[in-house]
């Protein structure tokens, strides 16, 4: 367990992001609570995996973390520092992302060379005769060979795209990487290369990672704790063994209960979720999660569950309240 | 198990981006036509001082509207004849294609960067930034080129630098909005996030993220505005308003001929093939240069 | 009986300025009514084009040939252009990956329901609509009877993937052909689209062709699976024999790149293979895995590897196309277990 008197490398507290939608042309704008209120902390070494469905505010989370998008309230905290007094450069040394798509990550017009010394030359890092020797360490570290060096994007394959993207982030050496989905555009047998190449890359350089997955088999491989995230809100997080083992939400049952694991014979399990994903700038009073829940109570569907530690897990939901449960 | 080399996978698949353009462009008959007839042209404006067997302004009143040489009574002292004036009309057309190779380029670089600070700005910034130019832009396409720029050589007299200055403030609509749609396209890209975590600077954002990935329109425009104002450079001096006399324009001549038009249609005919084939020309390579870029931006 | 779809040897070519590019080089199988069919593979192994060769829908350029493709008797390779239509998206339907495109934003999700039925049996609107509202319900769409008025645009991805697989039962096809008919939808959604094909499937015992590069989906929705590389089937056979006891090393290999939870365990490397996928372009020599396998030897670069058959019951369909021996290939795959 990490020590308590380190400050974590990455904190979020009690973040918030609305966006102003406006839905037809001569209707008022309505808010929309992408991220709605999260607190999070990411020990150095650590991987935490970020989980949930499409439009649940993963994307507009990670590019928080990576000071591409203020956030409405709240604070992000790298070392115990409030990154809202860095400058974007600041951010930049100590956070990088790497993107889910690796066609349109990189620059078509630049070659890999300029593309991994960029970050050096932004930060003006040593003497520029340095820079060539610094990206061909990244370059072999990260599996790429040196005659890359000079080609452009369209010359590399998928897996080695995402390799060069991975360089670029790595270059400056940062402490936390955002990984956004690295190997879901990948196929099968690359997406293991690169899975692999992240362990060992973490474990050279002494990484923390924000894993953002919705492949769980993925996330349960890779992360160290587990946040499992639905409409702008963490419902439940826990290290990883824990929630894969024992998951305490309704949400997290269901979508564990999706993986499908390449196990023939078991079927295919059907997760009682209902077909519709709420609409987020309409979401149900009470429990977010009520309208889809197969054990939502009376009590959902009012007020919001706050947030309990139930046996080393932190999650938010009615069924694990005893004082609500007392009183239904 | 017999242990055997095997040749290492290539991982440099395929050329680079220019070698595929280059075997694109060379695959292309249109760039390859539009390029040839382009380059003569330009050729005869900037050897034209080495070329030109006459002073194209030396008048001679007793050698006036001497016919071209294949026609009767031509000889190859004046290959293409003489005008009114006496003046040799090869070395006229010789200069007036730098006067048309002028006015075409410096228009579509001012108005290209005008349209193009513009565009970038407005698709890269969006909100009010957005909201700003396309009002410009709107404003701009209400107003017709002609009459305006009639208008204003009339308030300030006519002469080349005018010219050029009215239409490069008048062309750039076409830019604006080219540039604006290729830039909100290329802005939600990653690449462009990626840069931007890296910690640079907007401006280093534009100039190397951006302004790379946008030229291929960009090009396209500027081919097809180069050919616009040289057509209207060409209609403002027919009507009288253009670049002044003495100076050997291409619309001028034209317009010097009219007189001419039933007796000795050639005055007019000889400098119409030209300005024809130099539109022509500009139009092939836009419109090549279009089609040899596409299928990069679409794969 | 014979098979309701009857595949042999069948080639998809597409001509390009370098060569002829192979993307389908020589498959056959087979799928009964009642049964799935799983084609697994990654990008580029030619499991869409395959799919797309047997509606007829190619792009212009690509040419189809086969020994043998027969739908339920009838000879696909030799059937008229209108009578092909007939047969597509009544007796064969299609689900297709991207349920965004694959729907027309401009008609209402009534009309393109009602308009297969329309154009293939002769029904008044009122059964069309009839059938239409009975589908939606059937996939699990509540307040069918009002969705028919609404747009595609209305609807979340995973409606519309309900819909579009509505859209293929309008008919009653006799096989259904999904191309990646989950990839682009959340896990949780992906699992009730599955489950309700399966149910649909058995319940109107057709035959279903399922692409796909998951294999996930593979073990807990196929019958019998096929398994691609290169434009050939490489390993055939039941699920449960080529999941419990993989041949071919290619199967083996994409078996231990996927993490498994439970299985797989956390920071430990998990298998790769090596390499890129060979250019299909002009004629290959050898077998198309062999500048990617861990088992080659000298005579995988220069002979042409047929598919293998084997297993105790010869019409299971179990093959692959190696060289090792039987013995070998077990013996490898126990090694990876």
């Amino acid at each position: 367990m990490a020590d308590t008197t380190i400050p974590p490398v990455l904190e979020t507290r009690d973040l918030h992001c609305t966006f102003q939608v406006r839905q037809g042309m001569f209707k008022p704008k309505k808010p929309l609570h992408a991220v709605n209120g999260i607190s999070l902390k990411v020990h150095k070494g650590e991987v935490l995996g970020l989980v949930g469905e499409s439009g649940c505010g993963k994307s507009t989370f990670a590019r928080i973390l990576l000071g591409l998008q203020k956030p409405t309230q709240g604070d992000v905290l790298i070392d115990g520092q409030a990154t809202s007094a860095f400058t974007r450069k600041q951010i930049a040394r100590r956070i990088q992302p790497i993107f889910q798509d690796p066609y349109s990550s990189l620059n078509p017009r630049k070659t890999i060379g300029t593309i991994i010394t960029l970050p050096l030359s932004v930060h003006g890092v040593g003497d520029p005769a340095s820079w060539r020797g610094t990206v061909e360490r990244m370059m072999d570290l990260c599996g790429l060979p040196k005659r890359v060096y000079d080609s452009y994007p369209n010359q590399l394959s998928g897996g080695q795209r995402q390799r060069v993207a991975i360089a670029r982030a790595l270059v400056m050496q940062p402490e936390v990487v955002i990984c956004d989905e690295p190997t879901s555009a990948l196929d099968v047998s690359v997406q293991s290369q690169i899975l692999n190449l992240l362990q060992d890359l973490r474990a050279e350089l002494g990484l923390t990672y924000v894993l953002i997955s919705h492949n769980l088999a993925v996330v349960e491989h890779m992360a160290t704790s587990v946040a499992v995230m639905y409409l702008g809100r963490i419902v439940e997080q826990a290290d990883t063994d824990t929630l894969y083992h024992a998951p305490k939400h309704p949400y997290t049952e269901a979508l564990l209960a999706s993986v499908l694991t390449p196990e023939p014979g078991k079927g295919v399990p059907d997760a009682q979720l209902g077909a519709t994903f709420p609409n987020p700038i309409n979401p149900p009073p009470g429990c977010t999660f009520h309208t889809r829940c197969p054990k939502a109570m009376d009590v959902c569907r009012k007020v919001a569950p706050r947030p309990l530690i139930v046996d080393g897990a932190e999650v938010e939901c009615h069924l694990h309240d005893d004082s609500i449960r007392s009183a239904a | 198990m017999a242990a055997i080399t095997i040749p290492a996978a290539e991982d440099i698949v395929g050329p680079t981006p220019g070698q595929r353009l280059r075997k694109r462009i060379i695959g292309h008959r249109g760039v390859m036509i539009g390029a040839v007839i382009l380059a003569i042209i330009v050729l005869m404006a900037l050897l034209a001082p080495l070329l030109a067997p006459h002073d194209p302004y030396t008048q001679n009143l007793g050698n006036r509207i001497v016919p071209p040489v294949w026609t009767d009574g031509g000889s190859w002292v004046h290959p293409l004849g003489t005008d009114g004036l006496g003046r040799d009309y090869l070395s006229r057309l010789m200069y007036g294609a730098q006067i048309s190779l002028f006015i075409g380029f410096a228009t579509a670089l001012i108005s290209g960067v005008i349209g193009t600070v513009m565009g970038v700005a407005a698709g890269y910034f969006g909100g009010r930034v957005d909201l700003v130019v396309t009002f410009l832009i709107t404003c701009r396409l209400s107003m017709p080129v002609i009459l305006v720029s009639l208008a204003v050589v009339a308030l300030v007299g006519s002469s080349l630098t005018v010219v050029v200055m009215v239409l490069g403030v008048l062309l750039w609509d076409r830019y604006a909005v080219v540039m604006r749609s290729a830039t909100m396209q290329v802005r939600s890209l990653d690449y462009v996030a990626a840069a931007s975590a890296a910690g640079c600077s907007t401006w280093r954002i534009l100039v190397s993220e951006i302004l790379p990935n946008v030229m291929n329109p960009l090009i396209v425009v500027a081919t097809l505005e180069v050919a616009h104002a040289v057509l209207l450079e060409a209609a403002l001096s027919f009507l009288g308003l253009g670049v002044q006399p003495p100076l050997p324009s291409w619309g001028l001549m034209i317009s010097e001929g009219k007189d001419y038009l039933l007796f000795e249609a050639w005055l007019i005919t000889i400098p119409g093939i030209c300005l024809f084939a130099l539109l022509l020309a500009i139009n092939l390579l836009g419109d090549g240069v279009r089609d040899v870029t596409a299928p990069e931006n679409r794969s | 009986m014979a098979a309701l779809l009857e595949v042999e040897n069948l080639r998809v070519d597409i001509p390009l300025g370098a060569g002829d590019l192979h993307a389908v080089r020589g498959i056959s199988f087979q799928v009964d009514r009642g049964e799935t069919l799983c084609i697994v593979g990654e990008s580029g192994c030619g499991k869409s084009l395959t799919s797309l060769s047997l509606m007829d829908l190619l792009p212009p350029k690509a040419r189809r040939s086969a020994d043998r493709l027969a739908f339920d008797g009838i000879d696909l390779a030799k059937v008229a252009p209108s009578a092909m239509s007939d047969i597509r998206g009544n007796r064969m339907a299609m689900i297709f990956q991207e349920p965004m495109t694959s729907l027309n934003p401009a008609y209402t999700i009534g009309n393109q329901l009602e308009e297969a039925l329309l154009r293939h049996r002769n029904v008044s609107g009122r059964e069309a609509r009839e059938r239409a509202v009975h589908l939606l319900e059937k996939v699990g769409i509540t307040g069918a009877a009002s969705r028919l008025g609404q747009y595609p645009h209305q609807l979340s991805g995973g409606l519309r993937q309900r819909v579009m697989i509505a859209m293929a039962l309008m008919c009653g096809p006799e096989l259904i052909l999904a191309d990646e008919p989950t990839t682009a939808l959340d896990v949780t959604i992906q699992a009730q689209i599955l489950h309700l094909m399966i149910e649909l499937q058995k319940e109107f015992g057709m035959g279903m062709i399922l692409i796909t590069h998951d294999l996930g989906i593979v073990a807990r929705v196929a019958d019998k699976v096929a398994v691609m590389y290169a434009g050939q089937i490489v390993e055939s056979g039941t699920v449960n024999e080529v999941f419990e006891n993989p041949m071919h090393p290619y199967t083996q290999g994409l078996l231990r790149c996927i993490p498994v939870p439970g299985k797989t365990r956390r920071g430990e490397p998990l298998g790769s293979i090596p390499g890129i996928v060979p250019s299909l372009i002009g004629e290959m020599k050898g077998c198309a895995f062999a500048n990617r396998c861990p088992y080659t030897f000298e005579a995988c670069l220069t002979t042409d590897v047929p598919l293998f058959e084997t297993g105790s019951n010869p019409n299971a369909g179990r093959g692959y196309r190696c060289l090792l021996s039987e013995q070998q290939c077990i013996e490898n795959a126990k090694e990876v277990a």
